[in-house]
């Protein structure tokens, strides 16, 4: 990792693509690809899943998000090849037998979008978030970092930051969390 | 992107060998090195993926510290309860940076090797001597409210975003390195990054091919722990200015700054003059400080961010 100048790299002739297995909501997917295309690329482009969406393809508007062996993560900015083995849930993965997610429910009924096309990114990222809150994580507002905090919602808040909506519909996505968190329907 | 072969490594010999080539690169996390490949700042003609080496632990040291695997992500050493309980100012410093999506994915050695966010280093139109050496630097009389006053030259003005790295230097963090010729050595943090000077585009003191493998804490020191960030956002932005701040009932401790410098800022000089306060510290931590004409508020900054943290960790 040491670093280097950006020095102009000398081109291949040609590319050698490159095989990889990804497992995507639970279904495998074998992959012959160019190593450039990203996490993001391939779920829209080759395995057509386009719930996922593409913002600003730079990691910091988490519409790309999707959720990698329970975590969730910036789709945009992780390469497909890297991901051989992994277990990969995009927002197409979140319904069971056609009923919606719980979360995807209470965004409906929390009015939690305009536009919508953050949405798919903002509901992965609020589902690892329950998963993360649960597994006693902290946050940037947690006072003493020592304790598992209540999850308030300037904890909501905090810990999706890494998702931006434009249409700020921030007060119903905190409300529609809430909810979920609070297990029930309000 | 620029093509690339791409490699997962198996081992961490071979992941040496792979990545001494001068034109490959290893890559971890991603969140910023893919980055920088989608703009062309980065060009590696080939990429060794150090991904599934056995370097994701944390562990308990003989003397009383931890021993925290390069691999260990941001996420996951920020929510590990001993490193909450024992140095608190490195959980709250991994906290205040990025997203949780980056901090899943972003690695401790990564975290520590990321490059500059500095405008003109990501600005393919301008010059910028980081990104090619000897085009000049459009910092200097640019867009530079963001860059370092401290250990600048008159070739470069980028700092170190690294909240990470603020932390760990505050904690005499040690940084455990092995070569391509299998040689294991042992780096303090505060000596891995290298001065601008006439060479900004050399940044540590790594050579081709060597890895980060570990960063070692020493047993906590003693006193009470604070890390205070002021940026221009609530959440996930960079620092104008940080504060690591560790504070002994009698005063003493020891203070690093983030956001003014091309590595966390801490001199012993300045930490002699903990028990006189903030002002006094600040004055030593600031001297030879070279502000610019957009980034003279770092300097007032300093001494606030410090008071407050002095403060806080006082309780």
């Amino acid at each position: 990792m040491a670093s280097r100048p950006a020095e102009a790299a000398a081109e291949p002739a040609q590319i050698p693509s490159q095989k990889v297995a990804l497992t995507v909501n639970g279904r495998r997917h074998a992959l012959d690809i160019d190593p450039r295309v990203t996490l993001l690329d391939a779920l829209r482009e080759n395995l057509a899943l386009t719930g996922t969406k593409k913002g600003c393809d730079q990691g910091q508007c988490g519409a790309c998000t999707v959720i990698v062996n329970g975590q969730r993560i910036n789709s945009c900015l992780t390469l497909a090849v890297m991901h051989a083995g992994d277990e990969i849930t995009t927002i197409e993965g979140l319904a069971e037998d056609g009923d919606l997610h719980p979360m995807q429910a209470a965004f409906v009924r929390h009015d939690g979008l305009q536009c919508g096309y953050c949405t798919p990114g903002q509901i992965c990222s609020a589902v690892a978030l329950l998963a993360e809150h649960k597994a006693g994580w902290p946050s940037h507002v947690t006072a003493d970092v020592a304790t598992v905090p209540a999850l308030t919602d300037t904890e909501i808040a905090e810990r999706m930051s890494g998702n931006i909506c434009r249409c700020a519909a921030y007060a119903n996505i905190v409300a529609a969390i809430r909810d979920v968190a609070e297990g029930g329907r309000s | 992107m620029k093509p690339f072969s791409y490699e997962r490594a198996s081992g961490v010999a071979a992941a040496c060998a792979s990545a001494a080539e001068p034109t490959a690169k290893f890559i971890a996390g991603g969140t910023n090195l893919i980055d920088l490949m989608k703009l062309q700042i980065e060009t590696p003609a080939h990429l060794v993926d150090i991904g599934a080496l056995p370097l994701a632990d944390v562990e308990e040291t003989q003397e009383g510290g931890l021993r925290i695997g390069a691999l260990v992500t941001n996420s996951a050493l920020a929510a590990d309860m001993r490193v909450r309980r024992r140095y608190p100012l490195l959980s709250q410093a991994i906290l205040a940076g990025a997203s949780t999506q980056l901090r899943n994915k972003a690695t401790t050695g990564g975290n520590l090797l990321q490059r500059t966010r500095c405008p003109y280093f990501y600005d393919t139109t301008k010059p910028c001597n980081k990104r090619v050496p000897g085009s000049g630097c459009a910092a200097l009389a640019g867009l530079n409210r963001m860059n370092a006053v401290l250990g600048v030259s008159d070739n470069c003005i980028a700092a170190h975003p690294s909240d990470m790295a603020v932390a760990m230097t505050a904690l005499d963090a040690r940084v455990e390195t092995v070569a391509p010729d299998g040689a294991a050595r042992t780096i303090p943090l505060d000596a891995l990054y290298r001065a601008p000077g006439n060479t900004p585009h050399i940044e540590t003191v790594l050579a081709p091919g060597e890895l980060i493998r570990s960063v070692v804490l020493p047993p906590p020191p003693p006193g009470r722990q604070r890390y205070r960030k002021v940026r221009d956002r609530a959440s996930y932005a960079f620092a104008l200015v940080s504060v690591g701040a560790i504070v002994q009932r009698d005063g003493t401790g020891r203070v690093a700054l983030g956001g003014v410098a091309h590595r966390p800022w801490r001199l012993e000089a300045a930490e002699a003059e903990m028990p006189r306060g903030a002002k006094a510290v600040t004055e030593k931590l600031l001297a030879g400080a070279r502000p610019t004409h957009e980034n003279a508020f770092k300097l007032p900054l300093v001494e606030r961010t410090l008071a407050a943290a002095l403060a806080e960790a006082r309780g």
